[in-house]
């Protein structure tokens, strides 16, 4: 378990440290937590990079919790021509993902779409989701189908039965969602690294990179004090939706 | 991480979901409108369009060019990207190294996960503490793990390096040897994945039904015979899914972690012995600018990825204990 743990004690401990114990073998934990979090906060410009962070992470997450209510909802509860065949094109972006895809998808974002310098670049390409689509259908069929009978009967329209009925039955399952979703937008590095050509929009995955580009002169407490800066949010997302997460992917359930 | 989520959940959704699912999938459409339903799909559609089948297609399209993306020129070369790449010497240096590494990280990684999954499922105290703490590396990127080692084993002022010159005058340069920094990059990946995979077989294991385990004991067998031939396999179907999403994440997560870590070096043979199929293609797409080359990279990596995923459908659902 310590074993484990280790790297981020390390982390930890080095983070409070003054320069001089940085670099030495102390395991002491110092009173520098400040200064180290100031340096890498104003000095290196984390903060910007930190913020920047946190507006795509929500933006994606916001745009694809949204987007797959929608299209889950279509899928379930209306009957339309191509209908599998639009489910299949769904599913099949599962095989393709970001990574694959760089060189073309630089040009079309890059290129045509002249995003190179924008937020738009890292958070469009991500708003759709394969993977929020399947999960919400997957959860709606499991809904039985007499409470949209009975919605219909009311003369309810599709998007009041989705916010007045859906959406309340599907919190754990928007909130799983949103734990796995927040945590990859926030931990890109990849299409970041490439696309984003103004420094003061790059993401702090990215930005905390550029800390230790100067070989042998970086200031390691801050580098420490900016990587543990930069797990808290995810860390703090997860254990909000702690719950939610265990129970929208029905994991953990003790009986 | 894209596939991630998607076989487990179907796989217990359809398991609590079948007492009662005569109830066809059909019977669900209940609303009328011949627009309504396009509207809705839409900005799904049209992003995933624009953004992953656009793409794709001119990947398909420029692997079979050789192009230039500064100069801006084109020429129709048919298969001798693929064929260049195939019988090249570093090319295939490299996807050796990706396999090894895909194959250390997965084997290493899922059996340390399950290990540690299996301890912290016991009801001792402090459990539920244990259990938060294992989960969390879950939240920690590759760039930052990548960024964590880097200082770790830092070989003049690292604390690793501190450490072993202390006790035992070693200062070993971890990221200048070849097999040090191969396996310190192994090591990274498993520990990044760590977090990831016992989330998983904790559930899995939690799953696994007491009496089952119960009767194994009254029967006479050691706790390691019980884990061994009653719970291993009743675990089988999250070790075959973990086994494809660590393949994948293997592949194209490990990214961040090389970049950062080691640049893909240090040089052995014809190549960096960290430099693996992922990191190959963003080098030619991004530093030496041979778009042709870098499109077939993806081509063939597509190829895996699709292998790999027809595999685990087909198998996924045949070969493995799905439970009760």
């Amino acid at each position: 378990m310590l074993i484990v743990a280790s790297p981020l004690i390390f982390a930890l401990i080095k983070a409070t440290q003054s320069s001089a114990q940085v670099t030495g073998p102390s395991l002491l934990p110092g009173l520098n937590v400040l200064a180290n979090i100031r340096a890498a906060w104003e000095g290196a410009g984390l903060g910007h990079y930190m913020v920047n962070s946190a507006v795509v992470a929500v933006c994606v997450t916001v745009g694809k919790t949204v987007l797959s209510l929608l299209a889950a909802l279509a899928f379930v509860y209306f009957r339309f021509p191509l209908k599998g065949l639009l489910f299949a094109l769904v599913l099949f972006t599962l095989m393709l993902p970001t990574e694959l895809l760089i060189v073309s998808l630089f040009d079309v974002v890059s290129g045509s779409l002249h995003w190179g310098n924008s937020y738009a670049a890292i958070i469009v390409p991500f708003i759709a989701s394969a993977t929020g689509v399947l999960l919400f259908r997957q959860h709606f069929m499991n809904i039985p189908a007499s409470l949209s009978d009975a919605a219909r009967i009311d003369g309810a329209g599709p998007l009041t039965f989705l916010g007045r009925i859906l959406i309340p039955m599907s919190w754990n399952t928007i909130g799983a969602l949103a734990v796995i979703q927040f945590v990859s937008a926030w931990d890109q590095y990849l299409w970041p690294l490439v696309i984003m050509q103004t420094d003061s929009k790059q993401v702090i995955q990215v930005g905390l990179s550029k800390l230790i580009d100067v070989e042998g002169q970086s200031n390691w407490g801050a580098v420490m004090a900016g990587a543990i800066l930069a797990i808290l949010p995810p860390v703090a997302v997860f254990t909000l939706l702690q719950e939610q997460f265990s129970k929208g992917f029905a994991l953990g359930q003790d009986k | 991480m894209y596939l991630s989520l998607v076989q487990p959940s179907r796989t217990t959704a359809r398991r609590a979901s079948q007492p009662e699912k005569p109830a066809a999938p059909q019977t669900h459409a209940v609303f009328r409108g011949r627009a309504l339903p396009w509207l809705l799909l839409f900005p799904s559609l049209l992003v995933l369009a624009i953004f992953s089948y656009y793409p794709a297609m001119r990947t398909l399209r420029l692997s079979v060019f050789r192009s230039n993306l500064i100069i801006g020129n084109e020429q129709f070369v048919g298969p001798a990207n693929f064929a260049e790449l195939l019988s090249s010497p570093v090319y295939q240096q490299v996807a050796l190294q990706t396999l090894v590494f895909v194959t250390l990280v997965v084997t290493l990684g899922l059996l340390c996960a399950l290990g540690l999954a299996w301890l912290a499922s016991k009801p001792i105290a402090g459990a539920k503490f244990y259990r938060l703490m294992l989960i969390y590396p879950y939240a920690l990127s590759p760039a930052i793990a990548g960024t964590l080692w880097l200082f770790l084993f830092n070989p003049e002022v690292g604390p690793v390096n501190a450490v072993l010159g202390h006790l035992f005058g070693l200062q070993p340069r971890w990221l200048d040897n070849p097999l040090l920094a191969f396996g310190l990059v192994v090591l990274a990946a498993v520990w990044k994945g760590l977090g990831y995979n016992i989330v998983f077989y904790l559930a899995a294991i939690q799953n696994v039904p007491a009496e089952i385990t119960e009767a194994a004991e009254i029967d006479g067998a050691t706790p390691w015979q019980g884990f061994w031939w009653v719970v291993f396999p009743l675990l089988s179907p999250m070790t075959f899914f973990l086994l494809f999403t660590n393949i994948v994440s293997a592949l194209f997560d490990s990214f961040g972690l090389v970049d950062i870590l080691t640049r893909g070096g240090p040089v052995y043979g014809r190549a960096g012995i960290t430099t693996f199929l992922m990191y190959q293609l963003y080098q030619d797409g991004f530093r030496n600018f041979k778009t042709g080359a870098a499109a077939a990279q993806a081509a063939l990596l597509l190829l895996l990825v699709v292998a790999i995923v027809l595999m685990q459908f087909r198998y996924g659902n045949r070969k493995v204990h799905y439970g009760a």
